[in-house]
């Protein structure tokens, strides 16, 4: 198919409904309007059924249902409306249902402001909501690559039975690139757990997270955390940019990994030879990919580049493991560093190297 | 070369689509590109602008930081983003609403009476379309069969009766731009 522009919002919606999502529910903020807009306009021409919940809460808790009678859903919010969203989001993941929930990240804490952030790295791996628990955590950083990761983000979902997050930022959710959406095969997998109407002599189905029973549940995360094994075994995903020979690696994701790109060619031309570990799936971390550049001998340090003030850099630290140092340089409350301003960061970290 | 492009100007005056529009054609011309629309708090009456990247290697950050042109629509976009050209940097200035001349001496500056021009053609609007004609005369960023093209992709069959003055306003542009060069 040939490519056509689009504003990443409307292509995620776009994507979302050519992955066979056809229940949208959301409530509207900035800046990621465009997807519900899309949504309301383009769903009941296919058949499907958006509904502008009176809250984030409910919304999600109208995926949680929808999933349990096993409809491809999806939900998408900013930073504030994700926060309020966590209790479901963490039910969703205890009754082990598939869905996608799409964050397009705006600077925090509180309300905060409406430009692009990436502080909400901690809420989106970390947990969020309560309980232990994981899910896939999606961050593209070109529209192409929402589009892509948007269909395959409903697939994971389905096959681990566990809802996954795609991390945008304002930037991303805001401009427009050319995109083509591929011809997929679009497979619904049987879904024979789904409450849709007992059937004479059919067993009950149940969707439930409650296990008053310790051992139950104890037995119950047990078994959710076999599921994130094969999750960390299958699902990593992560792109090395210039990394052999590279002195410093920087390591970002989205809006900040193409600024790092950026900052690499500019530092080419003045000699300075840097590569990039682009993390595109920020759960499972691609801490072996990492490790094994930290392990390199023309590795001098890292760099964590981030629109926030220092989240994944812990992740970082962690999969670096001492072996080189790791610095950090971020912009915070919806500033975008320059390429400028990072390559005097690495000129800064070479005089001390 | 990389074509790295701010547009400028107040809400109305067709800043954004103007850099669709230029995006559009630059990605029928099988180039890399990128829009990215300022998105603040902004008023009615208040400044827009847009970033547009035009490029055959990959784009990196949609944000112009570091600008080969720059058109302003009106004088706060040209106080807010002449420092923000390169050195020989390519500006466009609307005249019509604009009194001032860029400070520096190191740009290739073009002053433009959009709006006038707008005006003789019988409609207003396509201001924007002059200024682009400008700024496509002077760097070849696209070509103009791309142009129409486009303009014809974003004005959709409704609107295809606005194509010719639209065409024509993308003409006065460049002819105006042309023999301003050829007097200096």
């Amino acid at each position: 198919m040939a490519k056509v522009l689009m504003k990443g919002n409307e292509a995620i919606a776009e994507a979302a409904i050519q992955a066979g999502c056809r229940y949208f529910f959301g409530y509207p903020i900035t800046p990621q309007n465009e997807i519900p807009a899309y949504m309301a306009k383009m769903l009941p021409k296919v058949g499907g059924c958006f509904i502008q919940a009176e809250s984030e809460i409910s919304a999600i808790n109208m995926v949680y249902g929808a999933a349990g009678a096993g409809a491809r859903v999806m939900t998408s919010s900013s930073s504030p409306g994700i926060s309020l969203k966590q209790e479901g989001i963490s039910y969703i993941v205890g009754a082990e249902l598939p869905c996608l929930i799409v964050n397009i990240v705006r600077g925090g804490p509180g309300l905060g402001g409406i430009q692009p952030a990436q502080s909400d790295y901690f809420q989106a791996v970390k947990g969020g909501g309560h309980g232990d628990y994981h899910m896939v955590v999606l961050a593209p950083a070109s529209i192409q690559e929402m589009v892509d990761l948007v269909m395959d983000g409903f697939d994971i979902a389905d096959r681990y039975r566990n809802p996954v997050m795609v991390l945008g930022d304002g930037m991303l959710g805001q401009m427009m690139e050319p995109v083509e959406f591929k011809e997929r095969d679009i497979v619904l997998p049987e879904k024979p757990w789904a409450t849709t109407g007992n059937k004479d002599g059919e067993p009950r189905r149940i969707i439930n997270s409650l296990f008053i029973d310790a051992q139950a549940l104890e037995d119950h995360v047990h078994k959710l955390y076999r599921k994130y094994d094969e999750m960390k075994k299958n699902e990593t995903r992560v792109e090395c940019y210039n990394c052999e020979n590279a002195e410093i690696i920087i390591v970002a994701y989205g809006t900040t990994a193409r600024i790092a790109k950026n900052v690499i060619q500019m530092a080419a031309k003045e000699g300075i030879n840097l590569g990039l570990i682009r993390p595109i799936t920020l759960w499972p971390f691609p801490d072996d990919t990492i490790d094994r550049w930290a392990e390199a001998d023309h590795t001098k340090a890292f760099l964590t580049l981030e629109m926030s003030m220092g989240q994944m850099v812990e992740d970082v630290r962690l999969s670096v493991n001492g072996k080189k140092p790791v610095y950090f340089y971020g912009r915070t409350g919806g500033m975008v560093p320059t390429p400028r301003a990072v390559l005097e960061e690495i000129k800064k970290i070479r005089e001390v190297m | 070369m990389a074509q790295e492009i701010i547009i400028s100007g107040f809400g109305g005056q067709g800043v954004m689509s103007m850099g669709q529009l230029l995006t559009y054609a630059g990605m029928l011309d099988g180039k890399n590109v990128s829009w990215l629309p300022s998105y603040g708090p902004e008023m009615r009456g208040g400044t827009a602008n847009c970033s547009v990247i035009l490029a055959d290697d990959m784009i990196g950050s949609p944000i112009v930081t570091e600008a080969t042109a720059l058109i302003a629509m009106n004088l706060p976009s040209l106080e807010k983003f002449e420092q923000a050209l390169v050195p020989r940097g390519l500006l466009i200035v609307n005249s019509s609403l604009v009194n001032k001349k860029a400070k520096r001496d190191d740009i290739d500056a073009y002053y433009v009476p959009a709006n006038e021009i707008a005006d003789q053609l019988g409609n207003f609007r396509v201001a924007n379309m002059v200024m682009l004609g400008a700024y496509l005369e002077k760097t070849q960023a696209v070509s103009l069969d791309s142009v129409m093209k486009s303009l014809r992709e974003v004005l959709g069959p409704s609107k295809e009766h606005l194509i010719p003055i639209n065409q024509k306003a993308l003409e006065r542009g460049a002819q105006l731009v042309t023999s301003i060069h050829q007097r200096v």
